[in-house]
């Protein structure tokens, strides 16, 4: 790396550091208020709208959005296709942290977290909540034990690394079902309601969507995050990489897509699409603009094989995933509740300043540990062998 | 019995006893409020000179029972929804997916918990009345056995079937409840939701968590099964690329064969 970018990489830093530590202030000022005056008194929410962006964003999307971890993990490990070796360290350090994300966020959003142990000991298997938080408890600890290999590295400590590297496969296989199951009950949370839930959005399928879309969007994240750390800590972008990741992308979007618009013939939403009121509007927002646009782009070898392209393309994907979550929780239940829910500022200072935390987070992590394998060391390890960590 | 109320709209003269009787019995902060809270579990409300009561249906197969991830409600074989607070986590999934809308949540506490009907389960357990139905000076809510409740709604349905809309509510929504309503005008125009599906909600998650178990053990299966493929191939591949590595599998596949042919001995032999 030549002088001149590294020091625009420090200017940058610190341009963001300062906007981070104005967010962290905020989201602490709100925590106090969150914890000695309750729910009401920060949030909008009410008995009419009892769920607001503490889950249809921090929760919903802070979970999707980590997917890329358990699709890269298998793709590397099961499926054997070492090449995405490289990727593979950051995208378990984002879908760790995006697990650490939500675990924090529902202690802002449950009424009373200290009691969030409950779940270990007053079983309901009927509840998808249930599932629901044996699935994050679960994963959040194998996400935790992928990552180790790195921390392990860095403190050179052999021993355990290698015993790690050894429970390698039992983690990943173990990771996918719980992501599979996590993802897919985050759509089931919303089975039990198909009088509220609007049919633009409810379907039995639902828990198949939210795992299609969920990878998508993992996909995306992943192709926008190796963006971001080419802009941050100037490496370079693997476009090798993640053309065939976007192309992954293209399919599983389509396939959701055309799943979603089969479900809507079938129920008849689509003839509402004609002369779209609230709920129409931004179902075509969300279906236009974060499915069918992002297909349509990245489906050209031009578009995909560019920088500005790709990186578009996986940006509209997680947009339109995110769009999905906030409509399911809150564009979609907004009839039935009779009101409009908008969040409260303070509502949005705590998922904002959350994300900034988390990205921080990496920063710190990229800088300390060693998530990025540089290509540049090939004596590390011999070119048969098994990888070295997750 | 599985106990139950008769509300008949019919008979309510809109007093607001049953909610002074509520807030008394289950020692409820005063205001008396507009609408059901967490702190007023019952209302009666006028709607065009129609009174209709709001508090818990007590469904036969709660949505609240099945989506609350700590068990803290719990359908009582006396007929009565109840609720734990202490163990209670504050997720409001119940206050989320209930089809009545009626559990509510403390939003000013810093401690919150629930607030919904419990159908005055002690006093049930005792043999009692609710005390709204005991302090009700028309009549209009009746307590008993549902079963009974129902015959007697039916009945006063075929007395006065200019009286009455031909549908007692809570024979069949959501699955069917323990509170039973009669009324003279259609019920959407008490604000009751009509519409809603007969089957109890709860089916249409435990049509999905019933095979999670299934499902775990077939998907691991087959990962395991694509990790050994792939692994296999790989060691194929660099097989054909260097020299094959000493096979471990020689020796032990002798000593398998060699447990095996003592095995189908042993059998022989006894």
């Amino acid at each position: 790396m030549s002088a001149l970018p590294a020091r625009l990489t420090r200017l940058r830093i610190g341009f963001w550091s300062a906007i981070c530590a104005v967010l962290v202030l905020l989201l602490l000022g709100v925590t106090v208020m969150r914890f000695t005056r309750g729910l009401g008194a920060v949030t909008h929410l009410s008995d009419s709208f009892p769920w607001g962006i503490w889950i249809g964003f921090d929760i919903l999307c802070g979970v999707g959005l980590a997917a890329g971890a358990f699709t890269l993990t298998a793709t590397v490990h099961l499926f054997n296709i070492e090449r995405f070796e490289p990727i593979v360290r950051p995208t378990v350090l984002t879908g760790f942290l995006g697990y650490l994300f939500v675990i924090v966020a529902l202690m802002f959003d449950l009424g009373q977290p200290w009691r969030i142990w409950h779940a270990l000991i007053f079983w309901n298997p009927h509840s998808v909540m249930f599932e629901v938080a044996w699935c994050v408890m679960l994963y959040t600890a194998v996400l935790a034990l992928e990552f180790s290999p790195v921390v392990l590295e860095k403190l050179r400590l052999e021993r355990p690394r290698r015993l790690i590297r050894a429970l390698t496969t039992p983690l990943v296989v173990l990771g996918v079902l719980l992501s599979t199951l996590h993802q897919s009950s985050l759509g089931s949370l919303y089975l039990i309601v198909p009088e509220k839930l609007h049919p633009l959005w409810y379907s039995p399928f639902l828990p198949l969507f939210f795992f299609t879309s969920a990878i998508g969007a993992g996909i995306g994240m992943t192709i926008i995050e190796s963006y971001l750390s080419e802009r941050a800590f100037g490496r370079r972008l693997e476009l090798d990489l993640l053309e065939p990741l976007a192309r992954a992308m293209v399919v599983v979007l389509g396939v959701y897509g055309l799943l979603r618009l089969i479900v809507l013939r079938g129920n008849g939403a689509l003839a509402g699409l004609l002369h779209p009121g609230y709920e129409g509007r931004m179902f075509l927002l969300e279906f236009g603009l974060g499915v069918v646009l992002p297909v349509l782009l990245l489906s050209f070898d031009r578009v995909r094989s560019s920088r500005q392209g790709l990186v578009t393309g996986a940006f509209l994907a997680v947009l339109g995933f995110v769009m999905n979550r906030l409509n399911v929780s809150v564009t979609g239940m907004e009839g039935a509740a009779g009101t409009r829910y908008i969040p409260s500022w303070m509502e949005v200072s705590v998922s904002v300043g959350l994300v900034a935390v988390g990205m921080a987070a990496f920063a710190l992590a990229v800088r300390y540990l060693p998530i990025f394998l540089e290509p540049a060391l090939p004596e590390e390890e011999p070119a048969g062998e098994p990888s070295p960590g997750i | 019995m599985s106990a139950g109320l008769l509300f008949d709209s019919t008979k309510c003269i809109g007093c607001g006893a049953c909610s002074a009787g509520c807030k008394e019995q289950n020692e409820l902060p005063l205001p008396i409020e507009e609408k059901p809270t967490a702190y007023t579990w019952t209302v009666v409300e006028n709607r065009d000179g129609a009174f209709i009561r709001r508090l818990c249906m007590h469904c036969l197969e709660p949505t609240c029972v099945s989506v609350c991830p700590v068990g803290a409600l719990q359908k009582t074989k006396d007929g009565p929804v109840i609720y734990d607070s202490t163990k209670c986590i504050g997720c409001r999934y119940c206050i989320m997916a209930c089809p009545f809308g009626v559990p509510k949540y403390q939003w000013d506490r810093v401690v919150p918990v629930v607030g919904k009907c419990i159908l005055c389960h002690d006093r049930v357990k005792a043999g009692l009345a609710t005390a709204c139905a005991a302090v009700c000076p028309t009549g209009a809510t009746l307590f008993g056995d549902r079963d009974a409740l129902l015959r007697e709604a039916r009945s006063r349905i075929a007395r006065e079937p200019e009286r009455y809309v031909d549908h007692v509510y809570g024979v069949e929504e959501a699955g069917g409840t323990s509170v039973l309503m009669l009324a003279g005008v259609p019920f959407e125009r008490l604000g009751l939701k009509t519409g809603l599906p007969r089957q109890p909600l709860p089916l249409l998650t435990w049509q999905v968590m019933s095979r999670i178990p299934d499902f775990v053990l077939v998907f691991g299966t087959f990962l395991l099964g694509i990790h050994w493929i792939t692994r296999r191939r790989e060691a194929v591949r660099l097989g054909e690329a260097t020299p094959p590595p000493a096979p471990p599998s020689g020796p032990r596949r002798g000593r398998l064969r060699s447990l095996l042919r003592r095995l189908l001995a042993g059998r022989g032999a006894s």
